[in-house]
This record gives C-alpha cells, structure tokens and sequence, in this order.
C-alpha cells in the first residue's frame, strides 16, 4: 500500500503542509445507458506519450501541465515513459503499460461486450503537478471538452 | 501529486456531464480532493493496476471501479478495494 511515510522526506514535509486544491463537480453525473452500450475513454498521470511525440517536459517549475492523445489503436508497450516523479516506480509500468494504462483490459472488455466501446482516442499527462492552476483552468476542461466532442460516456482514470 | 491531478481532471470531467471514476494510490489525498468516484487500491506508486502481467487481477481491479460508475449512492463515493 503506498503511504505518503513512503515518500522521501522532502517529498512528505511538502505533501504534509501541502494545500490540496479541489474542483466543485456537484451534483455529479449519471450514467444515464448500459456499460454495454458505452463508450469509455481512459485517462492517465503516468506521463505516457507516442514514441513520435514531444516528452513532457519534467524541467517546469509546478510540473508540465500539457497533455498528450493517445489514439485508440495504440501498441501500449511502444508507448514511452516521461514522469519526473521520484515516488513512481517504473519498473512494472515497464515491463506491462497496463499497470498504468490498461488499454489491451479495456479493449477485452469492449471485445467481451462489457462495456460498449472504447473512444477513437485516450489521454495522458504527467500527474507530478504542484502548482495545478493551468491543469484546472485550462488542461482539464480542454480534455473535457475534447471527451464532449466525442461523445464518450464515461471516463475511466488512473494514477501512478 | 499524480492522485491529486486525476481528482481535479475526474472533477472537471464530470462537471462537463461526463461521469468519472478513478483509481487512487493515497487515500489521505483523494479524500481531501474529494472527485465523485474514487476506488482506493491498496499497491505502492507505480502499481495502480495492481501487478503487470496480471490480467486477472486488473480486470479484478477494473470491473470493481467501473461497479461504482452504475451505483445509485450518494456522491462522493470513495470505496476500498480488497483482493481476494
């Protein structure tokens, strides 16, 4: 089980006296149709990206806000690694991207009829964000709104 | 910080009308961020999906967290998962 006591000290004393932000989503939505007839969209922090593009950039005071799509025929274990978090372990990820993306689970589940279908892209960013003012004021609504677009019916989120 | 950033894209995400739901690593984080569906995996940073290579155990994973999008509760739902 991961602890914030499993953080380097620095990492603790920061995360102890940390402010933790939130965004009001109430009153929530419903899923308003079967799983079997919808359409899920997967979204990582584990800072995956296509070997063709741009790494997020672990340089950035308050982390790397941007986000990457990744599309729906993705070879997951092509898919590169760019996380600056000391605290993410990636020897597993390594060995198996669905640990932290599970792409190919989704895909057998869509294959099996569980959940309807999968949507023709996914995302991902690098979750070691400090300073999440860009992530709230602009990353997140703009995968939102990109979710909107695609009419996806649900949206599934993993982070390392 | 990784669990606060899915909190914050799950929240925005579902204020768009688009239900969500998320794994977390830390408990003591999701609660204060508080998105709408959260399942609590017990596994260290960089093993959300529990082990690799282990697709009976992520599936395990993942039929429990997709459980708590067709739920009726009350939101917030923050639910443990326990691997049997």
């Amino acid at each position: 089980m991961a602890r914030i006591d499993d953080l380097t000290f620095s990492d603790r004393i920061f995360m102890k006296g940390y402010r933790f932000r939130s965004v009001d989503w109430l009153p929530g939505a419903r899923l308003d149709k079967p799983l079997s007839q919808s359409k899920i969209a997967l979204i990582t922090t584990a800072a995956l990206h296509l070997p063709g593009q741009p790494a997020f950039d672990k340089s950035i005071r308050g982390g790397d806000t941007s986000f990457r799509e990744l599309p729906a025929d993705t070879d997951v274990n092509r898919l590169k690694i760019a996380h600056r978090s000391s605290a993410f372990d990636q020897t597993g990820a390594l060995q198996d991207r669905n640990l932290v993306f599970p792409l190919d689970r989704f895909r057998e589940l869509a294959a099996r009829g569980t959940v309807g279908d999968l949507n023709h892209r996914h995302f991902s960013l690098m979750g070691s964000i400090t300073s999440p003012k860009r992530l709230i004021s602009e990353t997140a609504p703009a995968v939102a709104s990109l979710l909107q677009q695609d009419k996806a019916d649900a949206a599934f989120l993993v982070p390392v | 910080m990784c669990n606060q950033s899915v909190g914050l894209i799950a929240s925005t995400v579902e204020k768009a009308g688009i239900p969500t739901v998320g794994l977390s690593l830390l408990r003591e984080v999701s609660k204060k961020v508080r998105p709408p569906r959260t399942l609590f995996v017990p596994f260290p940073f960089g093993y959300p999906l529990g082990e690799p290579n282990r697709p009976d155990l992520q599936h395990q994973i993942i039929a429990t967290a997709l459980e708590l999008l067709k739920s009726p509760d009350p939101l917030p739902i923050l639910v443990d998962f326990d691997p049997r």
